[in-house]
């Protein structure tokens, strides 16, 4: 079980028995955030943390480039729907000073900007502070800041 | 011994006591920390004077300690947006890169299981303090194998209180070796290129052999990348020292 875990990647505790015995390769976790990268979900909303055997990813990120950092929005495709997340860390070294963690993590979102879960567990960075208008309720149910 | 002539054996006067004094020794090995070497290269030396004299102005008003790495360092630094203004993170010091004013040092810790790696710069304004909780070496100069390692040789406790250790003992060497998670890695650690003595290889032996295919055993005796710098080394403790005592 860990050997597949670690092969697709992800800490894959929802994958379901009758998946176990396929076996396929896949690309590393992309660095920062684009469509069709797998994320995580660190909230402790029900859609996040529910098994599926599909893992959630990225489908749209709401800016210029696309290219999501920490702060931005993106549309995510989780269990056939489509919700919308808060990017809150990736893999992709940033500024000095600024943490860089070891998976893509990500918060479910609705479109006014309410976060679906009520605690996030994982830090989060303190850069997202500065958006204190756009992210207050988000940074409200975070606990950990690094 | 009694002779065959019958006379007293020849007085042999005792070997010379050889006297090693320790405390010089030591002070001849004191630690220059690796940002003040300059690389091997075509610039002027007089931008690397002008760099170190900066480098000492801010060693004189902001104690940078001695640290290697593999110590486990706790950084508080300065921030807007933080309560209190400031922020402090506690982790082991996996990279120490950089020279000049620009020198960076990686510091990594796992916090509720999720991984987190901050890159300081050693000369930033915004640093507040840098308290060495745990000084010691590993048995490699880049400990970026840590990423694919099990995460407890990552996690450090937050709180936890610095490890006294006495004026002139030697910096311990923690030989430890560390297991891995399954394949794949982020890198292939195992490669001869890496050099890493710290990891607890639990592949099969043929894939070892396997990989002592991509070894360079040229690489080391390579006249033009030799770079000594042991003289190098004096002058800039010379004027360390001169300077520090300013």
């Amino acid at each position: 079980m860990a050997l597949l875990n670690r092969r697709l990647g992800l800490p894959l505790t929802h994958l379901t028995s009758a998946v176990i015995q396929r076996q396929f390769s896949v690309t590393g976790a992309c660095r920062a955030i684009q469509k069709l990268t797998r994320v995580r979900v660190v909230d402790n909303s029900t859609l996040g943390n529910t098994p599926y055997h599909r893992p959630p990813k990225c489908i749209h990120v709401y800016n210029k480039t696309g290219v999501g950092k920490v702060g931005d929005k993106i549309l995510l495709a989780i269990k056939g729907e489509k919700k919308k997340a808060l990017i809150v860390g990736h893999k992709m070294p940033g500024p000095t000073m600024t943490p860089r963690f070891d998976s893509n993590n990500v918060v479910l979102i609705e479109d006014n900007g309410n976060p679906i879960g009520t605690r996030i567990k994982t830090p989060i960075p303190y850069t997202l502070r500065k958006r204190e208008g756009e992210f207050s309720k988000v940074l409200a149910i975070a606990r950990n800041f690094v | 011994r009694a002779s065959s002539d019958g006379k007293p054996p020849k007085f042999q006067p005792p070997p010379k006591p050889v006297i090693i004094d320790r405390k010089t020794q030591k002070e001849e090995k004191r630690f220059l920390s690796p940002e003040f070497i300059p690389p091997r290269g075509r610039t002027d030396p007089f931008k690397y004077y002008i760099e170190r004299k900066d480098m000492i102005q801010r060693r004189k008003v902001f104690n940078i300690p001695e640290f290697y790495v593999g110590s486990v360092l706790a950084v508080t630094t300065a921030d807007p947006c933080a309560s209190d203004k400031s922020k402090r993170f506690v982790g082991i010091c996996i990279q120490r890169g950089g020279k000049g004013l620009g020198a960076t040092f990686v510091l990594r810790n796992v916090i509720e299981e999720q991984g987190v790696e901050i890159c300081y710069e050693l000369y930033s304004p915004r640093i507040q303090a840098i308290e060495v909780l745990k000084l010691e070496k590993r048995l490699d100069e880049n400990l970026m194998y840590l990423r694919d390692a099990l995460p407890e040789y990552s996690t450090f406790d937050v709180n936890m209180r610095p490890v006294p250790r006495m004026a002139h003992e030697e910096i311990p060497v923690n030989k430890l070796q560390v297991r891995m998670k399954p394949k794949p890695w982020s890198k292939r650690w195992e490669r001869p290129k890496y050099n890493i003595k710290g990891i607890k290889f639990e592949l099969p032996e043929h894939k070892m052999k396997a990989a002592q295919k991509w070894s360079q055993p040229w690489l080391e005796f390579d006249m033009l990348r030799e770079y000594d710098t042991s003289k190098i080394e004096e002058k800039i403790r010379k004027e360390l020292s001169e300077e520090l005592e300013k």
